[in-house]
């Protein structure tokens, strides 16, 4: 069995009285596409921090490529696209100066970036295709353009686990595809690739496998299976294929 | 007159050249701080902390110690005490930060008032550049020197940082000990402030010429540049102005990088003026690039 990208173990956590996630365990294998899939306070955030160690867990353990969370930071192993409210895109930085951010782990002190680094920056903008707009500024990219800029700060940095939090949000249909595209590239080359996301539509061309969250794992298993309208009716309480976006 | 004068005369006085030198050093510190400050949103913060280093400064003294250190540590705790209030009450953060500065800098008030010392009060509140000792001079130039080679070294951190704090801690980096550096490097620099324009202007010199940068330019590395070349300029001529117009010399500094920066925001590359004066109205320029574009 080989080790897997992201193993979530018994995972409990609590904002005060408040459990945001109970007993969650859940294992994504390198070179998998899942989403992660529930309504507003499911506790998908909270999975996402808990993966990032941005929050100290009540119960449970997680491990990223058979590492603790802390020792898979330090060697780059996960690489995070935020979403797009979170980001000031008015901060004078390029495009190129985003990705190069992906190389810091690796770097000096200074962070001086030497060829071998420039070279990966050019490679992930190529992978994005984003060449021709490394030296915009991040925000005069669209939304869809701006996605790819982080995930190739993640291809730069090498992540083997990628989070993407609300990836589809603001960005138009043909974007959606290149990004998926893109995403499948990145899993079928060995990346483990984990999706938050209300966009139920946008799953089935990507994803191999979901995980429908309601502060406990209600299903984990094939994409199509997942979103089946009486399996979504536990998450969300009605069919939200049918009823539209979910709120 | 001749001109040249204009320029030389004040700096036949020993008093007029450390106050320059003491003003440039001051003002190129706080410029390069303040291209941070303004990308994170902490100006509300660099105001409270200025303010609050107050009491600590004036204990230093009484004790003995650098000025520095007493800020630094009062620095910190009114980070400290503003987090507190707002994490454990129902407070909202400005008025934890507007609380915390206030009380601190009244605390630093009376005990100015019951220390015994040549300092008058009046010059820490206002700043006392054409007074300024060569002791003074020479904690000035070490403390800016101090500030500026560590931001300089850590500016790549420091903007991943300001940028994206969430990618640092993904990273393995620490965003919580890149904070606490900027607001140490902040308490320093309040006190190289201090000397110039005193307590209550110091914020100015933290915001302006970073705003005025960030207006100027696209790239980080360039508002690097502009902000300290602005500052000092600015600064500069404020001095000279408090010189032939015997004003306040602090006020005139603030008011100069004030003018540089309403200058900057009418007639500006993106200024309001420029935009509407250009063909096509007010049009922003980056809606106008992402729709001239394809995917």
């Amino acid at each position: 069995m080989t080790t897997a990208a992201v193993e979530v173990d018994g995972l409990t956590v609590r904002y005060g009285p408040l459990v945001a996630l109970d007993g969650v365990s859940l294992r994504l294998d390198p070179g998998t596409v899942c989403g992660l899939i529930g309504m507003n306070g499911s506790g998908k955030s909270t999975l996402f921090k808990s993966v990032m160690g941005l929050l100290r867990a009540d119960a449970g353990r997680v491990r990223i490529a058979g590492h603790d969370p802390a020792v898979a930071r330090r060697r780059g192993v996960v690489g995070y696209v935020p979403q797009a409210e979170a980001v000031d895109w008015s901060f004078p930085v390029s495009v190129r100066d985003v990705v190069t951010m992906g190389r810091y782990g690796r770097l000096g002190a200074l962070r001086r970036t030497r060829a071998a680094d420039r070279v990966a920056v050019a490679d992930a903008l190529a992978r994005v295709e984003l060449t021709d707009l490394a030296d915009r500024q991040i925000g005069q990219l669209s939304g869809g353009q701006r996605k790819r800029a982080f995930v190739a700060r993640g291809i730069a940095q090498g992540a083997e686990v990628l989070l993407l939090d609300e990836p589809f949000a603001g960005v138009d249909k043909r974007s959606e595809a290149t990004m998926s595209a893109l995403l499948t590239d990145l899993a079928a080359a060995g990346c483990a690739v984990l999706i938050a996301t209300h966009d139920l539509h946008a799953l089935p061309a990507l994803a191999d496998e979901a995980v429908l969250l309601l502060r406990r794992v209600l299903l984990h298993g094939p994409v199509d299976e997942v979103l089946r309208p009486e399996n979504l009716a536990r998450a969300f309480g009605v069919d939200p294929l049918e009823q539209g976006r979910p709120v | 007159m001749n001109p040249l004068d204009l320029v030389l005369e004040p700096l036949s006085y020993g008093f007029m050249i450390r106050a320059l030198v003491t003003t440039v050093v001051a003002a190129v510190v706080c410029a390069l701080l303040s291209c941070w400050l303004v990308l994170i949103g902490w100006s509300l913060m660099g105001d409270a902390v200025s303010h609050a280093v107050l009491p600590g400064v004036v204990l230093a003294y009484v004790l003995g110690l650098p000025f520095a250190i007493g800020a630094v540590v009062f620095g910190f705790l009114a980070v400290g005490l503003i987090g507190a209030i707002r994490d454990t009450s129902r407070v909202k953060e400005d008025a934890a930060i507007g609380i915390v500065f206030t009380t601190l800098f009244a605390l630093g008030l009376v005990l100015i008032s019951v220390t015994p010392s040549q300092t008058d009060l009046n010059h820490i509140v206002f700043g006392n550049v054409l007074g300024v000792s060569v002791t003074d001079l020479v904690q000035v130039v070490v403390l800016g020197a101090v500030v500026a080679v560590v931001l300089l070294a850590k500016r790549r951190d420091l903007v991943l940082y300001a940028f994206d704090p969430g990618h640092a801690h993904a990273i393995g980096l620490s965003p919580r000990r890149l904070g606490a550096l900027l607001l140490g490097l902040l308490a320093l620099t309040a006190v190289v402030a201090l000397q110039v324009v005193g307590v209550i202007l110091v914020v100015a010199m933290l915001i302006l010429p970073g705003a005025t940068a960030q207006l100027l330019t696209d790239r980080f590395s360039r508002m690097l540049l502009l902000a300290p070349v602005l500052s000092a300029v600015c600064a500069t001529i404020g001095l000279y102005l408090s010189y032939w117009l015997d004003a306040a010399p602090g006020g005139l500094v603030v008011v100069t990088q004030g003018a540089a920066f309403t200058l900057v925001y009418l007639f500006g590359p993106r200024g309001l003026v420029t935009r509407f004066a250009r063909p096509g109205g007010g049009r922003p320029v980056v809606d106008a690039v992402v729709h001239g574009d394809r995917l």
